[in-house]
């Protein structure tokens, strides 16, 4: 059966069914071996216009967007929402309106605001990405997550991933959820009690264990997430010491988990608070593998969202 | 030629006065002056005579919580598009609360309004005064001279009043002169940030949530302070299942103290916010189907004494934002009408006798305002309505702003024909 994705916007895994995640999972593969052969391009979307419209600082969502578009052969254009308009006070609404009448084909967005992705979906004609909104969703993440755990590991079906750290304010969790449950993972969330969202264990049966020991016991993925320094000043815990103690994995803490557990990061990492050096670099860690496959996983959105219904053989010819 | 009108072969319900029977009503001079069976004008008389079969007659509403945003936000109301706004909803009289900038805090800010609304309103304007200089919650307000000049109850509404000693000197000292003092109670250090209600959608959409207990643990104090003080405390817009049962012992013990809610609080729950629409956000923000049922039971069993529009225009860009960042509030003067009697009335959860006395007698009764009722003798402000003809709400409003979450519900119970001090204000056309 020929699947397609339904809306002309990918805002989030919880809009997706699991046939659509497994397309965009699929498509990717083919993908990435584009890209890591010595001619990385291919015309897929020549004279298409993407732009990446990035409210928020970010080195490896924007530059992997950018490589994506370039490798499928559109053109990108970046706004730097510091040098543009928006600082003059232009508003969502109308930089979207503006960016409609210089003909955008694909809109990606990162804002700090939850749900601004599904206003300028509604305001624009163009495809809109969400690269990441406030504490709701990074879809794309959660895609890159989920293609790395199937190529390690072949199925996500009934593995065990732990996402480590503050989940209330963590976008990247919620499209972990969302994405993994639909594929038949089941999911532990651990963190301090205060950075645990309420209810999320009404998520499709998301686990919550604030003990990190027994959560990583019979882990068969570890996902630890950034840790926003300034949170401390909430009072959500009560030092980055304390933190790193309760839920900072290092070696010795690895040694509890299974020998061939996976560590995944979204990065950027502390370094020393939520991960050591020795995890993040050692033999059980597919960081930089997340990274490669970020390009493949959005090259395959891309290609989707402008209409591509399989990665068919003339794309990886 | 005479400004008399006759409503003819419509059913008047007047609670006050225990009718609820088909009448006619004979109004002249600006008021009432006869109810009664075939009241009929003689050949050649100029009175205005409207065949109202079908159509039911109540007192005109009293919205006791109305935010008409001048002086200071005229892009968003004015004292002349609030007031037309509330003729079309079939309120007559509109309590404008003191956030206006500069805030109703003192004696002109309050003749500004007074005259503005004499001059340009259509309905009757009461402003509610400030509890504290510029509501910043710290000095109370000139709260003797406020009332001098007109002022019906005083409120900081739309910010809180942290301070308990204030609140305890401001309950104290505004009961002297009789003065509801209308509380906007929430805990700015719980609801810190927070744009939605806290519970499963506010985790499911990433956005910061208010509990609840923001709400209660300050409905929980007021009402401790009014039984100290034997101050008038009202509660503005109860939202959560915890304020009603609250508010319920507070008044089995016997405190001085009546409640308000508004209508999305019984029709809308914060699923709503799915779509991150800036039209469901609102303080107190829509809580969950638990909070809606209580909020009804609280109606029916009279916990709950008005319902007030909360009225609270924003234009649509202000609104048409992140969710984050678009202001609280939705208006409500021209839907308060239809969602209580389709929600309320047509489900039985009250009588339209009873629903009359939450949105006219109550509030009337609790202001001392003289209204609320269509006795002969009284000022001839009067709401026609139609609980039969359901229609859809349309986004073209009379308010000067649309930030409504209602546009394209179906309802039915909206005015057709609207009286205040004897003249017809608005008629509804097709």
């Amino acid at each position: 059966m020929m699947v397609r994705l339904i809306s002309k916007d990918l805002l989030g895994l919880e809009y997706l069914s699991k046939q659509e995640i497994e397309l965009i999972l699929d498509t990717a593969k083919p993908f990435k071996e584009i890209f890591t052969r010595s001619i990385k391009k291919v015309p897929t979307l020549r004279g298409k216009t993407i732009v990446l419209l990035f409210y928020e600082a970010s080195t490896r969502t924007r530059t992997s967007f950018e490589l994506a578009a370039k490798r499928l052969s559109a053109d990108t254009v970046n706004i730097a929402v510091a040098t543009s308009s928006v600082v003059k006070g232009e508003s969502l609404v109308d930089t979207g309106k503006t960016l409609e009448a210089m003909k955008a084909d694909f809109v990606v967005i990162r804002h700090g605001m939850s749900g601004a992705p599904h206003l300028l979906g509604r305001t624009i004609k163009a495809s809109v990405i969400n690269a990441g909104d406030g504490w709701h969703e990074h879809p794309t993440q959660g895609l890159l997550d989920i293609f790395t755990i199937r190529e390690k590991m072949g199925s996500v079906k009934g593995k065990k991933v732990v996402l480590v750290g503050d989940i209330l304010h963590s976008r990247v969790a919620r499209s972990n959820i969302w994405g993994l449950t639909k594929l038949g993972a089941r999911i532990t969330v651990c963190g301090p009690s205060t950075l645990i969202p309420g209810y999320v264990e009404q998520i499709n049966g998301v686990e919550v264990e604030y003990n990190l020991d027994k959560a990583i016991k019979s882990a068969d993925v570890i996902n630890i997430l950034r840790i926003q320094l300034e949170r401390q000043k909430e009072n959500l815990f009560p030092s980055i010491r304390e933190y790193s103690l309760l839920y900072g994995i290092d070696e010795e803490r690895l040694a509890l988990a299974k020998n061939d557990v996976i560590i995944m990061h979204p990065g950027p990492m502390n370094r020393g608070i939520e991960i050591t050096s020795d995890v993040a670099d050692g033999v059980n860690s597919v960081i930089y593998e997340q990274v490669t496959n970020g390009i493949a996983v959005r090259m395959a959105v891309l290609f989707l969202l402008a209409g591509g219904e399989t990665a068919t053989a003339d794309v990886v010819e | 030629m005479n400004n008399d009108i006759l409503l003819k072969n419509g059913t008047v319900v007047d609670p006050v006065n225990r009718v609820n029977a088909k009448l006619d009503v004979y109004i002249s001079g600006g008021k009432v002056k006869k109810v009664g069976k075939s009241i009929s004008v003689p050949p050649g008389d100029t009175t205005t005579v409207i065949d109202i079969t079908g159509k039911i007659v109540i007192p005109g509403l009293v919205d006791m919580h109305t935010h008409l945003r001048e002086p200071g936000e005229e892009d968003e109301e004015t004292i002349k598009s609030g007031t037309r706004a509330a003729a079309a909803g079939g309120v007559t009289t509109v309590c404008c609360m003191p956030n206006t900038h500069p805030v109703t805090d003192n004696q002109a800010a309050v003749e500004f309004i007074l005259l503005k609304a004499k001059n340009e309103g259509v309905v009757n304007v009461h402003p509610i005064g400030a509890v504290t200089k510029k509501q910043e919650g710290i000095e109370i307000a000139e709260i003797g001279e406020l009332k001098k000049v007109g002022v019906v109850a005083i409120s900081d509404d739309g910010h809180s009043i942290m301070n308990a000693q204030v609140m305890r000197r401001a309950l104290e000292y505004a009961k002297m002169f009789g003065l509801p003092l209308i509380a906007h109670c929430e805990d700015i250090d719980l609801s810190v940030d927070g744009v939605m209600n806290e519970g499963f959608t506010s985790t499911k959409l990433g956005l910061k949530g208010i509990p609840s207990e923001a709400e209660e643990v300050m409905v929980s104090r007021d009402l401790m302070l009014a039984e100290l003080t034997t101050g008038i405390l009202h509660i503005a817009h109860v939202s959560t299942a915890g304020s009603v049962e609250l508010i319920r012992q507070a008044k089995r013990r016997g405190v001085k103290v009546t409640a308000e809610t508004a209508p999305h609080y019984f029709t809308l729950t914060d699923e709503i916010v799915e779509k991150y629409d800036a039209n469901a956000k609102m303080n107190p923000p829509l809580r969950t189907a638990a909070d809606v049922a209580a909020i009804k039971k609280g109606i029916a069993d009279g916990t709950i004494d008005c319902i007030a529009s909360d009225h609270a225009p924003h234009t649509d860009e202000e609104k048409n934002k992140e969710f984050g960042y678009a202001p609280f509030g939705i208006i409500g003067l021209e839907t308060i009408l239809p969602l209580t009697i389709t929600y309320l009335v047509k489900t039985k959860v009250l009588s339209l006798s009873d629903a009359v006395k939450k949105l006219a007698v109550n509030p009337s009764k609790i202001l001392g305002l003289n209204r609320g009722n269509i006795k002969p003798g009284s000022v001839a402000d009067i709401t026609v309505i139609d609980i039969n003809t359901y229609r859809k709400v349309d986004k073209k409003f009379v308010s000067q702003s649309a930030n409504s979450p209602f546009v394209g519900f179906n309802l039915t119970g909206y005015p057709v024909l609207t009286i205040v001090n004897g003249k017809i204000v608005y008629q509804y056309k097709k």
